[in-house]
């Protein structure tokens, strides 16, 4: 008796390093936070300026959350269709045969790679690509980065679609067949409308992961700390100002790093909580 | 019903082989008929195929991948497989074993979903009267007619079924299929369905699939017993369940086979 | 009535087959970057990776240098890179897997509880946390105030808590897949229950547990951001945990921003997505094989 009263004590304090993880991260990134703030109060959010010139040292925060967010939704917008096609194509078109199961094992493997190599190959074979285009000159920017981020969140896009729409009950598809209707009638009218708030958080949840991606945004994004002024403009997100500018940095420029990170957490928090939230209350 | 009616059937079954996986035969060399204006029940154990036959009537079988059909069946005399899916599943509906209305639409919505998933536009009036007709036709109107626009979800199991069957007959189709329609169902609601079932026949036939035997007895006019895929015996249901002409269907009929 | 119908039959179904040949065009779009990632990088990596690769550490600038411009291979290797991943992620893997697994027991036993939930749901937002969130964090608490500078250790922290609700969360969830006949079955016997939970838990689960383990150390591996921030890189083999280390992907950055080591950098983004992809195609075979729990 006295063992189980062990063992279950024993459970509870490891549970409890969550908890103190937890508040840990939100205390320390607060605390690091605190000195930006107190300079530049919550102008520090609506500032465009990135100066860590000594002397004439200024820090905003504005340009990198605009990049952040145009990189992820512009990512989302190029990510849909082709998450879409291909939770279609597993859960409904080709159900349960080889060629579905092919395909859901090579977009696992796209999640598998790691995000540096997708930068390196950003760089050194899409990038070419684009310049050849003649839409950009560098072939760094906006929209060469969401490309590659598109490509680095449609698998978690599509695991969780397909399992949405395999989930639709067989009885209202055949219900839908058996009035006549064609496949692409019972998609639009049947599944969509059965599954369309998981299909809903499954982007939400991509948009979350998009919102924190590093390596392969910094590698090509061309890292100016400006907002971004067109689709092929050069840009800094969130994650990647940090990425670039932590190694060198002190003083007040740490603090506004760090300022930088404590946002970034809330935003993909409080993303990631809605798309949990839909899931759990719809789906 | 008049004789020129009994001796034209409506469907003509001939030859039908229905595989799954190549040489797995659900339905082995079938031929049948169906009577105009009767209730036909195909009976037999589950895995008999009496299901995959059913659905093979409207090609709803095809759904599955990699199905393979040999013979044919016909309806009014033209091959069922020589017309398009969209044509034949209008002309013969289907009723499934649970009750299964489409929950992101409401009860009038649902009665008339044949027509929006066709793409068929009405006027109002039009769809006004084939809601009420429909669910008059299933007696179900008294009950629902106060709730129209409210999803169709809150009904209880039996009226569920009915507003199914009010959206099969609402495209007024020529056969209506039944797969085991009351199988979800309490007893009361099992017998309004059976009711509505005798009436529903004056204006359409009807072929149920059913694994109670008392109720392919009460309501239905032909039986077809089947077994691992066989057609054993069809024929009038007096017939069929006094005077059994094969030991299987008299030993299914003796509860041997459970 | 039946005019309308018939009219638009063949529109409907050519928009209908139209949908399908989409579907497909867009499913066979989305795979495609996977080819060419992996094509790409073994069609230019394959050359350097020879045992020296392996067995000796990334060489400086100069020699790279010099070996590009006489068109030789280029001399030296990954071995600083891979012997500090797998020294950081052992130790990550030492703490957070046994942590993980008690955790996700605790959260599989208590149900719905109300700081089970709780819990359950700042594991949620602690895998959702972006990696270089937990760079910025293991360097305030380890870098700043324990090793005092950049350190294995430091790097060690942050994959710690990368890993970490990824243990607990498969944890739960394989553990949910098992019956309840199951452990009512061994408490009948009279089993205590830390034995139950030794016993018959985690055996019963245990491919489901590997499967979680393997999946989170992929994706552990493969990370880059955080240790920039804590392991820093170092140009030897070290095994000291308060000293700067390599990591493979710390290597490939290095090798990306210096242009002499350009051919090096395929290779050991070939090596890296080998290694990860196996470990992730690994973990689904044994997920799948044992598909009930």
């Amino acid at each position: 008796m006295n063992g189980d009263k062990v063992t279950k004590a024993l459970l509870f304090l490891s549970s409890l390093t969550i908890l103190l993880l937890s508040a840990g991260i939100v205390l320390s990134l607060t605390g690091g936070a605190i000195p930006a703030f107190r300079e530049y109060g919550l102008g520090f959010i609506t500032s465009t300026v990135w100066n860590p010139t000594s002397g004439s040292e200024e820090y905003g925060a504005l340009p990198f959350i605009a990049g952040t967010v145009i990189t992820s939704l512009l990512a989302l917008l190029l990510c849909i269709p082709m998450a879409f096609s291909t939770s279609l194509f597993i859960a409904e078109y080709f159900r349960g045969t080889r060629t579905a199961g092919i395909l859901r094992s090579l977009v696992d493997m796209l999640a598998g790679i790691p995000s540096i190599v997708y930068g390196f190959w950003g760089f050194y074979a899409l990038r070419p690509l684009l310049i050849s285009t003649g839409l950009t000159d560098q072939g760094f920017g906006i929209f060469t980065a969401s490309i590659v981020l598109a490509i680095m969140i449609v698998p978690y896009a599509t695991s969780l679609s397909a399992e949405i729409i395999a989930m639709v009950p067989s009885e209202l598809k055949e219900a839908a067949y058996s009035l006549g209707a064609t496949r692409r009638e019972v998609i639009f009218n049947v599944i969509i409308p059965s599954a369309r708030s998981g299909i809903v958080a499954s982007f939400i949840l991509a948009l979350g992961r998009a919102l924190g991606e590093t390596m392969a945004v910094t590698m090509l994004i061309g890292n100016a700390n400006i907002i971004p002024k067109g689709l092929f403009s050069p840009g800094n997100t969130m994650a990647s100002v940090i990425a670039n500018q932590f190694g060198e940095a002190d003083g007040l420029k740490l603090s506004a790093l760090i300022a930088i990170g404590l946002l970034l957490f809330a935003i993909t928090a409080l993303v990631n909580a809605a798309g949990k939230f839909i899931i759990r209350r719809f789906a | 019903m008049s004789d020129t009616h009994t001796t034209e059937p409506v469907l003509k079954i001939e030859g039908l082989s229905i595989a799954y996986e190549p040489g797995r035969y659900a339905v082995k060399d079938v031929s049948a008929t169906v009577r105009r204006n009767s209730i036909t029940a195909i009976m037999g154990p589950s895995g008999c195929g009496k299901s995959t036959l059913l659905r093979a009537m409207n090609r709803m079988h095809e759904l599955y991948p990699n199905i393979e059909t040999k013979g044919d069946i016909l309806l009014d005399g033209q091959s069922i497989f020589s017309m398009s899916v969209i044509e034949l599943r209008r002309k013969v509906g289907m009723v499934f074993q649970r009750p299964n209305p489409f929950p992101n639409m409401t009860i009038y919505e649902n009665v008339v979903a044949g027509y929006s998933l066709n793409d068929i536009r009405l006027k109002k009036n039009q769809r006004d009267e084939i809601v009420e007709n429909a669910l008059r036709n299933v007696t179900l109107w008294d009950e629902v007619k106060e709730f129209l626009f409210r999803k169709g979800t809150f009904l209880s199991g039996g009226q569920q079924q009915r507003l199914c069957v009010a959206r099969a007959i609402a495209f007024n189709p020529e056969v209506l299929l039944l797969d085991e329609p009351t199988s979800a169902l309490d007893p009361i609601a099992t017998s309004k369905i059976e009711d509505l079932l005798g009436e529903l026949k004056q204006k359409y036939t009807l072929v149920l699939v059913t694994h109670n035997m008392s109720q392919a007895a009460r309501i239905s006019d032909d039986s077809m017993f089947m077994y691992l895929g066989e057609l054993v015996e069809s024929g009038r249901t007096e017939t069929l369940f006094t005077t059994p002409k094969d030991p299987r269907t008299e030993a299914y009929l003796t509860g041997k086979f459970g | 009535m039946d005019n309308l119908l018939i009219n638009n039959i063949s529109r409907r179904n050519r928009t209908n087959a139209r949908l399908k040949y989409i579907i497909i065009a867009g499913a066979v779009i989305t795979v495609v970057p996977i080819f060419l990632i992996v094509g790409n990088l073994a069609l230019k990596g394959y050359r350097q990776i020879n045992m020296a690769f392996f067995t000796e550490p990334a060489p400086d600038t100069f020699q790279a240098m010099m070996a590009t411009s006489s068109g030789e291979v280029i001399p030296g290797g990954i071995a600083n890179g891979l012997i500090g991943s797998l020294l950081m992620v052992l130790v990550a893997s030492l703490v957070s897997i046994p942590l993980g697994l008690m955790t996700g027991v605790y959260l599989y036993e208590n149900g719905t509880k109300r700081y089970a939930n709780f819990i359950r749901s700042l594991t949620e937002i602690l895998q959702g946390v972006p990696s270089i969130i937990l760079g910025i964090i293991a360097y305030l608490w380890i870098v700043k105030n324990i090793t005092r500078g950049y350190s294995a250790l430091a790097g060690s922290t942050a994959l710690t808590i990368m890993m970490l609700p990824l243990i607990i969360r498969s944890t739960e969830e394989t553990m949910k897949m098992i019956p309840v006949t199951i452990r009512e079955a061994a408490f009948a016997l009279g089993t205590p229950y830390y034995k139950m939970v030794i016993k018959v838990l985690i055996p019963v689960s245990f491919s489901g547990l590997a499967t979680g383990v393997l999946l989170a150390l992929s994706r552990i591996l493969g990370e880059t951001a955080p240790l920039m921030l804590t392991a820093l890189g170092s140009p030897s083999v070290s095994l000291d945990l308060t000293n700067p280390v390599s990591a493979v992907p710390l290597l490939i950055w290095d090798f990306y921003n210096d242009p002499n080591m350009v051919n090096l950098v395929w290779s050991a983004s070939l090596f890296l997505m080998v290694f990860v992809l196996s470990m992730n195609l690994l973990s689904r075979s044994i997920a799948s094989k044992h598909k009930y729990i």
